[in-house]
């Protein structure tokens, strides 16, 4: 499994709650049945446990390897009550997965009653293969949903009729904001494989706008980005309200910076961006005054291979 | 070259991810410079650096790049952990010096991103 099927298992035991996943037509038995009905009950179930249930609440749970102890022993009584394992531990619906799941990792437990809350009554139970059932349920249907949304999106140009399409995107992207850096990039980048853009042109246009995203934050108060998609070309829009750049010649030069130790601490700042951004881009144009801000504009074709 | 072999060139732990047998790198970028690394690296590449922070995964998430190997023995900050979580992206660290981890795997066949 990849990285991302790890990262959602995670994401998953975390969010999903006891009560999500449990078996909830749950099988069970009153303690004082006979062990030779508690057979019956597992053989015509083919289970190898069930919860002991008296007045609806959890009183013991018995397994398949009491029932061969009671077979080889035959001592002491013959009902369920006899040879089950009292004082039960229980999870409540409410609780997370992640609670059940070190429980049967601590404590060795091949199964959970579930209970509710208020009155302690049975209302699941939950094995490792129920926790495992659910969760290649819920990853199915995320791969699923991603799958559904990759075809919607790919078609999205065939499916308009208009004489002309483009789709529009919007970011904003606030200064000094360092942790979500490339965000943006990142965002644009998945939406623009979704659409079916080739990789080539798709990963232009990513590393453009992430060198761009990263000078908003960290030369800039913040500013907005906008990506034009139409069939033959990706436009992109930087801009900014200041401080702007007094000599973009200079700007381009390769190596020429105004960064200061942060930013390149960061690993950036280095002259390298604008350029960059040039070298990834079909058209690029920058307009900038200095106290009022700079535009970008870029453009990637989309045949340019 | 399979993930695998690198990761034992290199003497390498894993920090996060899993190495999959059907990854095969061919090509190597070594850079602590971000800027720098989006001008020369190859999708699909390995990265060698010594930043830890989590540009270093957003970068490599921009340029293609799937596998990041941190030298002398840096730990990735926990955010950087969680990013490449979710960017499906395999850290791993060694504790050789950036001109030693270069040289091992130039000697083991890899190519440089810059070579045609």
């Amino acid at each position: 499994m990849n990285n991302a099927g790890i990262g959602k298992i995670q994401e998953l035991i975390y969010d999903l709650s006891v009560g999500d996943v449990m078996k909830k037509d749950v099988i069970s038995i009153s303690p004082d049945i006979s062990m030779y009905k508690l057979k019956e009950v597992l053989r015509k179930n083919r289970i190898s446990g069930v919860p002991v249930v008296k007045n609806g609440c959890s009183v013991g749970i018995i397994s398949i390897e009491d029932l061969i102890n009671w077979l080889t022993k035959k001592s002491a009584g013959s009902s369920v009550k006899d040879w089950m394992t009292k004082n039960v531990v229980t999870v409540y619906e409410d609780e997370k997965l992640i609670q059940a799941i070190s429980l049967f990792d601590q404590k060795g437990y091949g199964r959970l009653p579930v209970v509710e809350r208020k009155e302690k009554k049975v209302v699941g139970i939950v094995t490792k293969g129920v926790i495992i059932e659910s969760l290649l349920r819920e990853i199915e249907i995320d791969y699923h949903e991603e799958e559904i949304r990759r075809y919607r999106m790919s078609h999205f140009f065939e499916d308009v009729t208009a004489d002309s399409v483009t789709i529009g995107l919007i970011y904003q992207v606030k200064g000094g904001d360092v942790m979500n850096g490339g965000t943006v990039a990142g965002n644009i980048k998945k939406t623009l494989k979704r659409l079916d853009i080739k990789p080539d042109i798709y990963r232009r246009v990513a590393i453009a706008i992430y060198e761009a995203e990263m000078n908003l934050i960290f030369y800039t108060d913040g500013g907005e980005v906008s990506v034009y998609i139409k069939p033959e070309s990706i436009c992109v829009n930087v801009r900014d309200h200041g401080p702007g750049i007094p000599d973009v010649k200079d700007a381009l030069r390769l190596g020429f910076s105004t960064a200061p130790n942060w930013v390149r601490e960061l690993g950036f700042g280095a002259g390298i961006g604008l350029n960059n951004i040039q070298r990834c881009s079909d058209k690029m144009i920058i307009n900038s005054t200095v106290g009022r801000g700079t535009i970008l504009d870029i453009t990637v074709n989309m045949d340019t291979l | 070259m399979k993930l695998e072999k690198i990761i034992k060139i290199l003497d390498a732990e894993v920090c996060c991810g899993t190495v999959r047998n059907d990854w095969d790198i061919a090509m190597v970028g070594a850079s602590d410079l971000m800027s720098d690394v989006l001008t020369f690296i190859q999708p699909d590449a390995l990265l060698l650096t010594g930043l830890t922070n989590p540009q270093v995964v957003r970068t490599a998430d921009v340029a293609e790049v799937k596998v990041i190997c941190f030298i002398r023995g840096k730990k990735p900050t926990e955010e950087t952990i969680k990013l490449a979580y979710d960017k499906e992206i395999v850290l791993f660290k060694t504790q050789f010096s950036m001109f030693k981890a270069c040289g091992l795997l130039y000697r083991a066949g890899l190519a440089d991103c810059l070579q045609k």
